[in-house]
């Protein structure tokens, strides 16, 4: 039997999962923004957990707001990828280090 | 076959003019995508049209919410999703004054520098419109959209000087942190919404009353740490000297001061509104936040020599300062808050304008070094950095220090002895740095430095501006008492 409890603790686990993946990741900032994706997808998992559990659509239809927002996301990080590679020709995160504080 | 008509259900109940609350969001959609459209057929050899536009869209966009958005009930729209009331129409209208100004200090600067595209009025436009949304949010869904329409315009901006590599490297360490904050916001809010079964901010404040439990608490935690995100409060800080210094000067105006608006109605819709019911938890969080951001925003700025640098981290320092209002978790500590943006937002438009008027083709001036001299070289403007200086450091009789007395007072009035006392001393070290421009301006000698060449028409608009720093410094009784009529 699949209970709320478990469902929140796959999410938890996920969204644990890509906060590491963001803050271990020194190469590519191509990876972040995969991470990014999958911190979002672990709200939406609670999301749609809680609003299956409560027996209500509204967690839902959030869900398909923060889907539709996500691709945003992500097209304007990729945007700027592409600006940061032409400028730097690399995007390497360590390499982020012109300004300093 | 009768042509009898079948009104879908969906439609009854709603005529257009009961969307008129909402007329401030739909004519600035609507605007945003004419400006859009205009300047691709348009705008390419004659870039002042956009400009024009804009300003021309901003200007009937407050004349219609001054026509149909000033009211002094509170009305519920879209199956309580929006909200207008008193507070919605005066941010509002703040909005697009702050806004309008700051377009005015940007034009010379972006023009030189061969970055005047439409689409930084487009995008701009775009940013104020998520600012409004958060205005009137009356659910977390509102309040979500609101923040990213926000931040993804404001993305977008950062990066905006293409031919610039520190601006791209901004703009992705700000995109990458900003986008955990959202997950961080999200995730918060889904623990919110599993615990109380809702996500409208009226019964949120409701449903909560019952009492604590883990669940609560780890959803309040996530969403007071992407709030303080937004806001730029330690230890969610890293971005904002970097994003500071790396935007162009124009763009940092904007996240500066008009997008301030937004944070200070994200704090009052989620937290002060929305979690009414159980003020004890996130008080306490604001509370850290908020002394831990005066702290280190105030003694970091002293090391620094760039004043892009040192203005970001007294923008830290300052958003301990709304915080602390916040966390008194009472009327009159959100009043002084509403009246500490409102100034800081005043002061910081003049202070970044000065920047821009300064600078030139190649040179930014935004060493502090640059500065140097400045009373001999043009007394006019040096006199009105010192006001601008005066007021953020909280001098008498400018409007900083009222917006900090009254947040003080606010923390007296809740029984903060502890935290009005730390309030107090950490400005008088914030002090230091402001009054070394100052004495750079006065006491040092300009060397090569030469005399600023600037346009009559910048130098009216700051003149109006300090003055109104002034005026309302001699006169403080006029925006507290509207900031208690809008919060009442």
């Amino acid at each position: 039997m699949i209970t709320l409890g478990h469902m929140l603790t796959l999410s938890a686990v996920l969204f644990a999962i890509s906060v590491a993946g963001i803050f271990l990741n020194r190469k590519n900032v191509l990876l972040l923004l995969m991470c990014i994706e999958l911190l979002l997808l672990a709200a939406n998992f609670n999301f749609v957990a809680f609003s299956r559990y409560l027996g209500q659509l509204d967690g839902q239809i959030f869900v398909f707001f923060v889907l539709t927002v996500a691709a945003a996301e992500s097209a304007i990080g990729l945007a700027i990828l592409v600006v940061l590679f032409r400028e730097r020709r690399s995007i390497n995160v360590e390499e982020l280090n012109r300004l300093q504080g | 076959m009768t042509g009898a008509i079948v009104v879908s259900p969906l439609v009854t109940g709603m005529s257009l003019s009961s969307l008129l609350p909402a007329i401030p969001e739909i004519s600035l959609a609507i605007s945003a995508c004419l400006i859009l459209l205009v300047d691709v057929y348009f705008g390419a050899g004659r870039r002042g049209l956009t400009a024009t536009l804009t300003m021309l869209a901003l200007l009937v966009g407050a004349m219609l919410t001054m026509q149909y958005g000033m009211r002094m009930d509170r009305i519920l729209l879209f199956h309580s999703l929006y909200v207008a009331d008193p507070l919605a129409a005066f941010l509002k209208l703040a909005g697009y004054i702050a806004m309008a100004t700051a377009l005015f200090y940007s034009q010379d600067y972006l023009h030189t520098r061969g970055i005047h595209g439409g689409e930084y009025y487009v995008l701009c436009l775009t940013a104020l419109l998520g600012i409004f949304v958060l205005i009137s949010a009356n659910s977390l869904l509102t309040v979500y959209l609101g923040i990213e329409l926000l931040s993804l315009s404001l993305y977008a901006l950062v990066a905006f000087d293409r031919e610039s590599g520190i601006a791209a490297e901004a703009a992705i360490k700000y995109f990458v942190l900003g986008a955990i904050a959202s997950g961080a916001l999200l995730y918060g809010m889904s623990m919110l919404y599993g615990m109380t079964g809702t996500l409208d901010l009226d019964q949120l404040g409701t449903t909560v009353r019952h009492g604590p439990d883990a669940g609560l608490i780890i959803g309040i935690a996530f969403v007071v740490a992407a709030v303080a995100f937004k806001l730029g409060a330690v230890p969610f800080h890293m971005w904002v000297p970097d994003v500071y210094q790396g935007a162009p000067t124009s763009v940092t105006l904007y996240i500066a001061t008009v997008s301030n608006l937004g944070s200070f109605a994200l704090i009052l819709r989620l937290l002060a509104h929305g979690l009414a019911g159980l003020p004890q938890i996130w008080t306490q969080m604001l509370i850290a936040v908020a002394v831990l951001s005066l702290l280190i925003g105030n003694l970091t700025a002293i090391a620094q020599t760039n004043l892009k640098r040192m203005l970001a981290y007294s923008a830290i320092a300052n958003a301990g300062f709304v915080l602390l209002g916040f966390a008194t978790g009472q009327i009159a500590g959100y009043q002084a808050a509403l009246n500490f943006t409102i100034a800081y937002v005043l002061t910081t438009l003049a202070a970044f304008g000065m920047i821009l008027m300064l600078s030139r083709s190649g040179f930014e001036h935004d060493e502090i070094a640059d500065f140097k001299g400045l009373s001999s070289r043009d007394p006019l403007l040096a006199a009105l950095m010192l006001v601008l200086m005066f007021s953020t450091a909280g001098v008498p009789p400018f409007i900083g220090f009222w917006a900090k007395l009254w947040i003080i007072q606010a923390l007296l009035g809740s029984g903060h002895v502890w935290l009005a006392t730390f309030a107090v001393l950490i400005s008088v070290v914030g002090a230091f740095y402001y009054l070394r421009v100052v004495w750079y301006m006065y006491f040092e000698d300009a060397g090569e430095r030469e005399r600023p060449d600037t346009r009559p028409r910048m130098r009216l608009i700051l003149l109006l501006n300090t003055a109104a720093v002034t005026v309302m410094g001699l006169l403080p009784n006029a925006l507290l008492s509207i900031c208690e009529r809008v919060i009442p």
